[in-house]
């Protein structure tokens, strides 16, 4: 089965049109990473996805629901890490999981699960607002994981995390290949390209190619992922 | 329903980690008090018994001091959906029927720990204790949820800036006009009399003023009035907020 198939996706913002009739499909328990330039629509495709913005025409399948009519029997199933750090402020680490897990109506014993993997636990008594920004980006990633999602959004998770912390989450990234569906997006092409099982490379709204990591590198012929993603992704910037 | 008690938890939690808000609310309608039973005292003997006097007084300060929890109300919403915190709820399953609700239960406790604040004080100032205070808590729930409501609804259709002027000065303000808790509305015509007891506000004082004086027969005739409007506005509350939350 499909975890998404997106059916000519589009999102205008009023004369922009920041996702153009896109056509994805991402398989259950792929780890697919959407690539683009600053602009590219990446964050956009991905707000349609989770119910965030009503696309301004085509439809997806997601999870096999249609997300313009049963985004209700999504929405127990996805999980979003956004761009932009979530998290409560005035609650601690820990409180911030537990309301999640509560709305979710998920397993006590997965709050734990979050503090250990993401190594929030010496952190658990703090309020969000005193982290400093690499430790709420793990703590807004720990609440996108705690809920045990089926689908995962990961927008650039890793920004801002130092190299340990990054290593660390492509470690949990890693653990959840073949059990939960992600979508990441990233700037950083070493990740994408030690991470991901398909890439799809986007530029000014529309999907210009996908395929794995080798792939990209024999269309572009290139030796470096980095080096393939630039001619591919390359030519008219948003 | 296990939704909305974990998010009017957080709420809870929120508001008492912001303790100067909170400490307002139950500071200002002491001043208040305070401030007006000294002028009690400085006016002549006759007037004394029907403009300030305490067991008027109490009860039409603390249905006033609620109207702050509407500022609250609308403050912690407004905040709240210019987050990204509120993105991430808004991909969850929670309805705006949880959102709303979530909002409304931790301010119920808040009023009435207001209302407890603003009844000792009165008692400090002479008001005699008796179990009709504890029934005039009870009879001001109904206003309560008709300010959080007020609340909730200029959070959902305001940003932080506009809800603050809006809910801090107008509300208030309205409040005390349209209350009679400062002056008797008689005093403003008939006209003005009529509308005002068509609103909420008035008629809550005089339930309160009922329970104090222990008229209990008086309250339901006013306070039907307070619970058709708290029903009415917590309705559209739960619409307004739902449509706003829709995908755009
Ligand atoms: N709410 C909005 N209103 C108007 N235009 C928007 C809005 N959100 C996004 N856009 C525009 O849509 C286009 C795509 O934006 P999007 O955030 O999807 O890009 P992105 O690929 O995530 O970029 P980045 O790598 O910088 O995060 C951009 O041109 C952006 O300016
Ligand atoms: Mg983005």
């Amino acid at each position: 089965m499909n975890a998404i198939e997106t059916k000519q996706l589009t999102k205008c913002f009023g004369a922009l049109t920041a996702v153009d009739a896109l056509d994805l499909t991402v398989r259950e328990g792929e780890l697919f990473s959407l690539l683009g330039v600053n602009g590219a629509g990446k964050t956009t495709t991905i707000k349609m996805l989770s119910g965030l913005l009503k696309p301004t025409e085509g439809t997806a399948l997601v999870l096999g629901h249609d997300l313009l009519t049963e985004l209700n029997a999504i929405k127990p199933y996805v999980g979003v890490s956004p761009q932009e750090t979530a998290v409560a402020p005035n609650l601690t680490v820990r409180e911030n999981l537990e309301l999640i897990a509560g709305i979710y109506g998920s397993d006590r014993s997965r709050v734990q699960r979050m503090l250990d993997e993401l190594g929030l636990q010496k952190a658990e008594k703090i309020k969000a607002k005193r982290l400093s920004g690499g430790w709420q980006r793990r703590l807004s990633i720990a609440m996108a994981l705690v809920s045990d999602p089926k689908l995962l959004f990961l927008d650039e998770p890793t920004l801002g995390l130092d190299v340990l912390a990054r290593r660390e989450l492509w470690k949990v990234i890693e653990g959840l290949k073949g059990k939960v569906t992600v979508i990441l997006t990233t700037h950083y092409m070493e990740e994408a390209e030690q991470l991901s099982d398909r890439v799809g490379v986007m530029n000014g709204g529309s999907l210009k190619l996908t395929g794995t990591p080798k792939e990209l590198m024999e269309t572009a012929g290139t030796e470096s992922f980095e080096e393939a993603f630039v001619r591919l992704a390359g030519g008219e910037t948003a | 329903m296990k939704r909305t008690f974990c998010f009017a938890k957080r709420n809870l939690k929120e508001m008492v980690r912001d303790p100067i808000s909170v400490g307002f609310g139950i500071v200002l309608p002491i001043t208040l008090l305070v401030l007006l039973t000294i002028i009690n005292s400085n006016i002549p003997k006759e007037a004394q018994e029907n403009m300030f006097a305490i067991r008027l007084l109490a009860p039409g300060i603390g249905v006033f001091g609620l109207s702050f929890i509407a500022l609250f109300a609308a403050l912690l919403l407004a905040k709240d959906r210019g987050s990204s915190f509120m993105l991430r709820l808004y991909t969850s399953p929670m309805t705006g029927g949880n959102f709303i609700l979530g909002y409304t239960l931790p301010l119920l406790p808040m009023g009435v720990v207001q209302l407890v604040f603003c009844f000792a004080a009165a008692i400090a100032l002479g008001l005699p204790f008796s179990a009709n205070l504890l029934v005039c808590i009870l009879v001001c729930l109904p206003i309560m949820v008709v300010d959080i409501a007020i609340g909730l609804i200029c959070g959902t259709c305001l940003n932080e800036k506009a809800v603050g002027g809006l809910c801090g000065a107008l509300l208030t303000n309205v409040t005390a006009w349209l209350s009679g808790c400062w002056f008797s509305l008689d005093l403003l015509g008939d006209g003005f009399r009529k509308f005002a007891y068509m609103l909420p506000f008035a008629n809550a004082v005089d339930a309160a003023h009922a329970a104090v004086d222990g008229s209990y027969a008086d309250i339901p005739g006013k306070l039907w009035v307070v619970c058709v409007w708290a029903v009415g506005l917590m309705a559209l509350a739960v619409v307004l907020f739902t449509h706003k939350k829709k995908l755009k």
